[in-house]
């Protein structure tokens, strides 16, 4: 008792490792000036007019740019419904959806394979994946095209094996955009999938078998429900970004595959139209955020009918 | 009642590569008949191939050579989900996703038994561990001792024809532990489930064990009730693995056992007279089988005095051996350090070991 009184009160007790808060500073200041300040002038642009030439607003309210979004106007000036806009959403919500599935597929056998190799093999394996980090998305993405056309190597392994003779188009297809989105995305799936499946506890699956289980049971059953976290991060990391790719439609699907980023690229490009481009933008922001709703209460519920506790407080 | 074993290993060998190229022989050539509804215990210290075999019986290792059969039949090629033969982990393995009743109706829904069914065996399993009431917790939830009980429940609650337990006792603290020991018993005799159980610790096989085995580098050296392994060990491993023993080098002719600084002894006298190996030999004698007479012309010098409570150890130097002495401490002044002392005991607590 004594010994506690002498310590003096204006001297607080700090646990080993635990951080002080002004060593936060720096960073929430650079989160709140480069990227909510962007997001506050997207919103604020949105309910402006052009400018006069496209380049840049002109600071009078308007929503026409919203209702751009949904209403085309004809040549007699009246709105009439176009879905343009929500088709290539739709469109982009598609892709990212095939990507992220196709993600998921290749990564949950190469992440459990990955974690039961011994550690210095997996610190290896670690490392390759990190591989394609190495060089720029542009450059590797455009050696997608050379893959991809119609003299590359793979119609022309084709054609010499005479399974076919004319060859097949790949690129400036759809097929294209999303092989090329499962690429650019693929290691963000097998990582976090990876550090879960790192983490689990091979012991729980010889218990498994030792009380009848058989592989798919242990698979689905003991092995699943602890590599879960990673499952939801990996499926946000992959489909929230592949929902706003650029590259992939750009360079891969030509003109004909556009996704929500490179209508939006187009407005504050060529079309010249800033409001239309910032509304766009807007109803992106909106629609990930509530897929990202979506995602948590559909992630609670699974966790409650399975009884895992952890895995919702990653989102 | 059944007739045969209800587990037998015959010829059982079994070897890992190193790291370094090398080969490891975890289980050299072990046989063991485990009789129906027995407590067998498994004893080594770490490395011996106690564990390896455990988990060849469970499946969980394939063995090399030799056969595993329970109940007559060969299963040493039976995948492990197969056999009628369940684990107690010795990191428990409870699932963390699933509750305590979860965990233990786990097996019996591999086994495809019906929901009433299993909720009954779940409670009756519960109950039998002393869990009754806490089937919806998380094992998180639970003190060690009690992850272990869950443990057990889920490995019982699926009526193995043998249940194995690979150290279940060691993450528990001794009180924890002694408690334990006792449970299993009780647990062993009310379901008379043949259990083998492997442990390190000699005090746990003593007390546990109907048959204790006691391996030493990969092979099984000697087999038999604690009394037997204790009062008579075959080879000096045994002797100083179990309980605490003197080694002590001594000359065996054909008629007489001399003990450099104590002079001959009748060989008819000895513990095992039937061993008749003549030369160099190593006898075994248990320190508090020994009596200490301080006597100015004794052979034996002390050179240590230790207060243990109970006991009093007392090391004493004759010639080239040097004597571990236990004398109770309600009995006489215990010798001084330097003081010369007489060793005496009876000639049959003195044992001639066979070379391991």
């Amino acid at each position: 008792m004594t010994t506690q009184e002498k310590t003096p009160k204006s001297v607080e007790s700090r646990t080993a490792g635990q951080g002080s808060w002004w060593a936060g500073i720096p960073g929430i200041a650079y989160l709140i000036a480069l990227v909510l300040g962007p997001i506050v002038i997207i919103v604020i642009y949105s309910f402006l007019s052009r400018a006069k030439f496209g380049v840049g607003v002109k600071w009078v309210f308007s929503v026409t740019a919203y209702q751009d979004l949904f209403f085309g106007e004809s040549l007699a000036g009246g709105r009439t419904f176009d879905p343009t806009y929500l088709e290539i959403i739709g469109n982009s919500f598609w892709y990212s959806l095939i990507t992220s599935v196709a993600c998921l597929a290749l990564s949950i056998p190469v992440a459990i394979w990955m974690a039961t190799r011994p550690e210095r093999v997996r610190t290896l394996l670690v490392f390759l994946v990190t591989i394609p980090f190495w060089t720029s998305l542009l450059i590797r993405t455009y050696s997608f095209i050379i893959i991809l056309n119609d003299n590359g190597p793979i119609n022309w392994a084709l054609k010499s094996l005479h399974i076919i003779t004319e060859p097949i188009t790949m690129l400036y297809t759809p097929f294209a955009t999303v092989l090329g989105l499962v690429y650019t995305f693929l290691p963000f799936m097998i990582l976090p999938i990876y550090a879960s499946a790192e983490r689990f506890d091979f012991r729980l699956a010889e218990a498994a078998y030792d009380l009848g289980a058989n592989r798919w049971t242990v698979l689905t059953r003991i092995v699943m429900p602890s590599v879960r976290p990673g499952i939801v991060a990996g499926t946000l990391l992959v489909f929230i970004p592949a929902l706003g790719s650029f590259l992939a439609p750009e360079l891969l699907g030509g003109g004909k595959t556009s996704m929500i980023a490179n209508v939006i690229a187009a407005q504050f490009g060529a079309s010249r139209n800033w409001p239309f481009g910032a509304a766009l933008s807007v109803l992106l922001l909106v629609i990930t955020l509530l897929v990202l709703v979506v995602f948590a209460v559909l992630a609670r519920r699974a966790s409650k009918a399975s009884g895992n506790a952890n895995w919702e407080s990653l989102l | 009642m059944a007739t045969g074993p209800a587990l037998s290993i015959a010829r059982v060998s079994k070897a890992f590569a190193t790291p370094e190229g090398g080969e490891v022989r975890a289980l050299d050539d072990v046989s063991l008949d485990v009789t129906d509804g027995s407590f067998v215990v498994l004893l080594g210290p770490s490395g011996c191939g106690k564990t390896t075999l455990l988990r060849c019986i469970a499946g969980l290792e394939t063995p090399d050579s030799g056969e595993i059969l329970l109940r007559g039949e060969r299963i040493d090629h039976v995948p492990v989900w197969k056999r009628r033969v369940n684990t107690v982990f010795q990191s428990y393995a409870l699932f963390p996703h699933m509750t305590v009743a979860q965990n233990i109706a786990f097996g019996l829904q591999m086994d495809k038994v019906g929901k009433a069914e299993i909720e009954r065996k779940v409670g009756e399993s519960l109950e039998m561990v002393r869990l009754s009431g806490l089937g919806s917790r998380k094992p998180s939830q639970l003190s060690g001792g009690q992850q272990q009980r869950v443990a057990l429940a889920r490995a019982l609650a699926k009526d193995p024809e043998v249940l194995l337990l690979d150290e279940p006792l060691s993450a528990l603290d001794l009180k924890l532990r002694r408690g334990m020991q006792t449970e299993l018993k009780r647990l062993q005799r009310e379901t008379s489930i043949t259990f083998v159980l492997v442990t390190h610790d000699q005090g746990e096989a003593m007390a546990m064990g109907d048959q204790v085995a006691v391996f030493d580098s990969g092979r099984i050296v000697q087999v038999g009730n604690p009394e037997e392994v204790y009062l008579r060990p075959r080879t000096a491993f045994v002797a100083d693995f179990i309980g605490e023993a003197n080694l002590v080098a001594a000359q065996r002719d054909s008629s007489s056992l001399t003990i450099e600084g104590l002079g001959a002894i009748d060989a008819a006298t000895l513990a095992n007279p039937e061993a008749v190996e003549t030369g160099a030999v190593t006898v075994a004698i248990r320190p508090e089988n020994i009596s200490l007479a301080e006597t100015a012309d004794g052979a034996g010098v002390v050179a240590d005095v230790t207060f243990v409570g109970g006991d009093i150890h007392v090391d004493v130097e004759l010639g080239a051996n040097r004597l571990n002495v236990r004398i109770p401490s309600h009995g006489a002044q215990p010798p001084r350090v330097g003081a010369r002392v007489h060793p005496t005991f009876l000639p049959q607590s003195l044992r001639v070991l066979a070379d391991s």
